[in-house]
């Protein structure tokens, strides 16, 4: 007989396992199931990492309630899971006098919204505090809640909390099919696997329609909306201390100038919209509009400050979130369309989406011990000399560098590996390790080696990001390449 | 018939100018010293590369050990000279200018080692 | 100075041709005590991947390979025991008073140097540096990776290749595929002329019937899980596009050759000032930086074509090195 999990989740981003971390408070069995190698191979890792605020949300929209409670939210989140979150603020900035009535409007929507802490701020103000900002620039709505995360590390983390409280994660589970009979959810998935369940709560991200359509649902539509980011040089970390923004536009928050978790400043998100889910390129033209926009709030930002870059896609289905119970197929719930703020606002969704299962049904009783706290991974680089030099004596591979540009360690990446990395953008988006300036020039062959060792694999199936993107076609000793005569006059 | 020719013996890449007939070299401008000379006309009469590679070891310091002939060998056996030397599986210890291969395709060439093997 | 700190008349860091050539030289000018850290498992540097011939046409009138060329100075270095070499030994931290703090497996070390020569070579410019627009997938190479990938590892990267940029590393590993069987579609540069050797081209790319498209550049590149093609436009004298000249060429592996960087990022913590454009010291005279008794040498202090002009600048380091110590009255 197979297991009938309580509750099964689709979607392994910020959104599924912030919920498979809620539910584990609970004595629930809970499985989630992901189509990648990986965890937050979706939208969750091609974000500006922003913990918005709240503001630039109409005052009575879903979304805008969401994020301002999982803004205050993440905060214990971040503590309990030992993620970095620093509280940095945010200037919206404003260049001319007929923009000032814009701005204010935007603090008071969020202020019925209950964002703590908005003030206006002059151009003096903006000298002493940002002093790279142009100079021209007028004024600046201050959110003193904005903060920043690592959207990737966090959802490692809240899968790996989750599954320390007993929730059950399957990789390469891609769901293709749903029936609901006897009152139980029969999931089928692309490797032929079956799983049963009471409840289903649908978070595929940029797939939430497709998911819904299989459940004979067919009101929600997905049309993503691209964004491109380029991060900038280690090197020009102080550039600015707060998160700039301009006036939004309709669709979106605009051309931000960002601080990340890892201290590269970041600068976009571009938003246009576009028909293809897979469609992660970056272009000329996205790059030309993102400098433009930037260098108008801070001129000295160049070309040539771009280490790196990558674009994700905003599942936008509407204005607003998508979170309900399916009357129509009872104990179905839909987490779709999560835009932006939809890392922000993951903890506060997790919750909604608690009370909607309790609501229709399911019964959530506390555990009586819920492992609340994580135990941080160990990275040498961020810590004080003196206690790294402890680590590697204690630790002899703790002091084999392999990451050469962000002083990652052999250990460092056996522990990504025993903490579920799989792939190469798994150890990168764990340890830091290739993200650097040579981008694994130096550390690709050291890093498969150590994949291939700890997860016995021949070093031809170690891959980028899953099947499909493995990094070499084979191995010259077993040899598939036909030697051909390259010689012949 | 006139052939340009670049010298590949040294970094200079002297342009060469040769006067060539039924594929025999005549004479030959352009260089700067006698080994481009003697390039033309290898070059023009029997075309030839020195080949380099590695080999697969089995117990040694370092899984492959890097390899190449120890003169030019005729271009036309570079492919058949690829495969012998993919062939090779070396499992004693060697040293730089130890043989790998004797005799590379009867060629009266041998391969040999170039970085010692621990 | 920490108690706890190991003092050495020269220290070099970096173990390719550059720091061994500066460590021999200082020997011969009479340093007594010369420490050459290096990071990796072997001495040798950059040239235990170059397995092609090449090297040493000036220093040793011979046509070596990488390892042969480093094989012969690493002979050296064990018959002179006035120098000690530490492998494995990584030095994360630098100081303005040339306090170095090294990790190791096991151990944490810190040293401190009367004269510093530094030889850390240099890094590749990458994909992202150009930076060249489309997907991210699986399949791009910096050149040098692809190279260590093949002749260390012994694995290939793939069938079907387009080289970007003309650069010696690129023409060396399109040699390198289609002798292992792959087919080289393209090499692509945006110059009018190679930046790689004249006995490059013929060697590695006519030998092999390889295109060479001057004048072009990779516009976009495809593919989601591996790179499936790159789009190839033809620019004009002041690198702009040419419209209508636009055409694709399939491929399962892109090699990136546009260019190597000096690795300085250690002096650049003590506060040494670098030229942004090229991560060079800015430096008053060869080999020098603007401490005195701070050198660096080889690929880290410009990026050189030839091996054998490398230790020929890197011995004159030694010499400076040995000169600063006798000022010093050491
Ligand atoms: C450019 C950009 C910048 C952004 N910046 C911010 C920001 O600064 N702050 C903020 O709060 N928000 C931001 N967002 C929004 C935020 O990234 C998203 O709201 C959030 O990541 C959505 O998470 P998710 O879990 O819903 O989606 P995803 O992370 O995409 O997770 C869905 C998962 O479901 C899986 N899946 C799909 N179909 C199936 C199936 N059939 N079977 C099994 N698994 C399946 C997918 O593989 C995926 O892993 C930004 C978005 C973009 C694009
Ligand atoms: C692919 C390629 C092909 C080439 N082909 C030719 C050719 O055909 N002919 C020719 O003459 N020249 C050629 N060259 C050029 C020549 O090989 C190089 O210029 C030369 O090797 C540079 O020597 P180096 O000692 O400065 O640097 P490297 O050889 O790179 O040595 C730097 C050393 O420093 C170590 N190091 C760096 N940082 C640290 C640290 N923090 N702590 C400890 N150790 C550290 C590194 O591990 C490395 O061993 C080629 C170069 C390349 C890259
Ligand atoms: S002719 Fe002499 S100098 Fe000129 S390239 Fe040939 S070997 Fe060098």
């Amino acid at each position: 007989m197979k297991k009938t999990y309580d509750v099964i989740i689709i979607g392994g981003g910020v959104v599924g396992t912030s919920i498979a971390r809620e539910l584990s408070r609970f004595t629930l069995s809970v499985a989630l199931l992901e189509k990648e190698a990986e965890l937050a191979f979706g939208v969750s890792k091609s974000n500006s990492g922003i913990i918005h605020p709240g503001t630039q949300n109409p005052p009575f929209s879903l979304k805008g309630r969401l994020c301002v409670e999982g803004n205050r939210l993440m905060r214990t989140w971040a503590r309990e899971l030992g993620v970095h979150f620093v509280e940095v603020g945010e200037c919206i900035l404003i260049f001319e006098e007929k923009e000032r009535a814009a701005l204010l409007q935007i603090k008071a929507d969020a202020e019925s919204l209950g964002v703590p802490g908005l003030r206006l701020v002059d151009r003096a103000w903006l000298r002493d505090h940002e002093p790279n900002v142009n100079p021209e620039a007028l004024a600046a709505l201050y959110a003193p809640s904005a903060g920043i995360i690592s959207p990737y590390r966090l959802v490692y983390d809240l899968a790996e909390n989750a599954v320390r409280n007993g929730a059950e994660i399957f990789l390469e589970q891609k769901v293709v099919s749903l029936r609901k009979e006897n009152n139980l959810f029969w999931v089928g998935t692309e490797s032929g696997e079956s799983f049963q369940s009471r409840f289903l709560i649908n978070a595929a991200g940029l797939f939430a329609d497709e998911v819904a359509r299989l459940a004979g649902i067919h009101d929600i539509t997905i049309r993503p909306r691209k964004g491109e980011e380029y991060l900038l040089d280690k090197k020009r970390e102080n550039l600015t201390r707060h998160l700039l923004f301009p006036l939004p536009t309709k669709t979106s928050k605009g051309i931000l100038v960002i601080k990340t978790a890892d201290g590269n400043p970041m600068v976009g998100p571009t938003a246009r919209p576009t028909d293809d889910k897979e469609d992660l390129a970056t272009t000329d033209q996205g790059l030309q509009e993102v400098l433009a926009a930037v260098q108008k709030m801070v001129p000295s930002i160049r070309r040539e400050d771009i280490i790196a870059y990558f674009a994700g896609l905003r599942p936008v289905a509407g204005d607003d979130f998508i979170l309900r119970h399916e009357h129509g197929v009872p104990g179905m719930i839909q987490a779709a369309g999560m835009q932006s703020p939809g890392l922000t606002a993951a903890p506060a969704v997790a919750r909604c989406v608690c009370s909607l299962l309790a609501k229709n049904g399911l019964a959530l009783r506390r555990k009586w011990f819920f492992h609340r706290h994580r135990k941080a991974a160990r990275h040498l680089f961020t810590l004080p000399l003196g206690q790294a030099g402890k680590l590697i004596r204690r630790h002899p591979p703790y002091g084999d560098i392999v990451c050469r540009c962000e002083m990652v360690s052999a250990q460092e990446v056996r522990d990504a590996v025993h903490r579920g990395a799989r792939t190469l953008d798994g150890i990168k988006f764990r340890t830091r390790a290739q993200a650097g300036r040579c981008h694994g020039g130096f550390c690709t062959t050291r890093i498969m080696k150590i994949l291939a060792a700890e997860l016995n694999l021949p070093p031809e199936k170690i891959s980028k990001r899953g099947p499909g993107s493995e990094i070499v076609m084979a191995d010259r000793d077993t040899g598939v390449f036909e030697a051909k005569d390259q010689h012949e006059e | 018939m006139k052939k340009q020719l670049t010298c590949i013996e040294c970094p200079n890449g002297c342009v060469l100018t040769a006067e060539v007939k039924n594929g025999r070299l005549l004479t030959v401008e352009g260089y700067q010293c006698p080994k481009g000379e003697t390039y033309a006309k290898e070059e023009i009469e029997s075309p030839r590369r020195t080949v380099t590679s590695t080999v697969r070891t089995e117990g040694l310091g370092i899984k492959w050990v890097p390899v190449r002939t120890n003169r030019p060998i005729p271009k036309a056996s570079i492919g058949a000279a690829m495969q012998a030397i993919q062939r090779v599986r070396l499992t004693h210890p060697v040293r730089v200018g130890d043989v790998v291969v004797a005799n590379l395709l009867s060629l009266g060439i041998d391969v040999v080692a170039t970085r010692n093997s621990e | 100075m920490k108690n706890n700190t190991v003092q050495h008349d020269c220290i070099i860091v970096g173990g390719g041709p550059a720091g061994m050539a500066a460590a021999l030289e200082a020997a011969a000018q009479g340093v007594k005590d010369i420490l050459l850290l290096e990071r990796d498992q072997y001495l040798g540097g950059i040239l235990n991947q170059c397995i092609h011939t090449g090297f040493g046409l000036h220093q040793f009138q011979a046509d070596l390979t990488g390892p042969e060329f480093s094989a012969r100075y690493i002979q050296r270095l064990h018959e002179t025991p006035q120098i000690r070499v530490s492998l494995q030994t990584f030095v994360v931290r630098l100081t303005p008073d040339k306090i170095l703090t090294c990790i190791k497996p096991g151990r944490m070390l810190t040293l401190a140097a009367k004269a510093l020569i530094l030889c850390t070579g240099c890094r590749e410019r990458t994909r992202e540096m150009i930076p060249i627009p489309g997907t991210r997938p699986a399949g791009v190479f910096p050149a040098g990776l692809a190279q260590k990938l093949i002749n260390m590892e012994g694995l290939l990267p793939g069938k079907e290749v387009v080289v970007i940029g003309s650069g010696d590393i690129g023409l060396i590993m399109a040699r390198r595929f289609s002798l292992e069987g792959a087919r080289v579609r393209a090499v692509i540069e945006i110059l009018p002329q190679s930046r790689g050797l004249a006995r490059n081209v013929v060697q590695c790319l006519e030998d092999f019937d390889i295109p060479l498209y001057l004048q072009h550049r990779v516009a976009c590149l495809y593919g989601r899980q591996r790179v499936e093609k790159v789009k190839v436009v033809r620019v004009d004298d002041s690198l702009r596009d040419l419209p209508g000249t636009a055409f694709f060429l399939p491929c399962d592996t892109v090699l990136v050759s546009v260019g190597l960087i000096p690795e300085n990022e250690l002096i650049e913590m003590a506060g040494v000032p670098l030229d942004p454009r090229t991560n060079t010291p800015v430096s008053p005279g060869i080999n020098q930086t603007s401490f005195p008794g701070l050198f660096v040498s080889g690929n880290a202090f410009r990026i050189y074509d030839l091996v054998d002009s490398v230790v020929r600048d890197s011995a004159c380091a030694g010499r400076q090195a040995a000169e600063y110590l006798r000022g010093l009255g050491t």
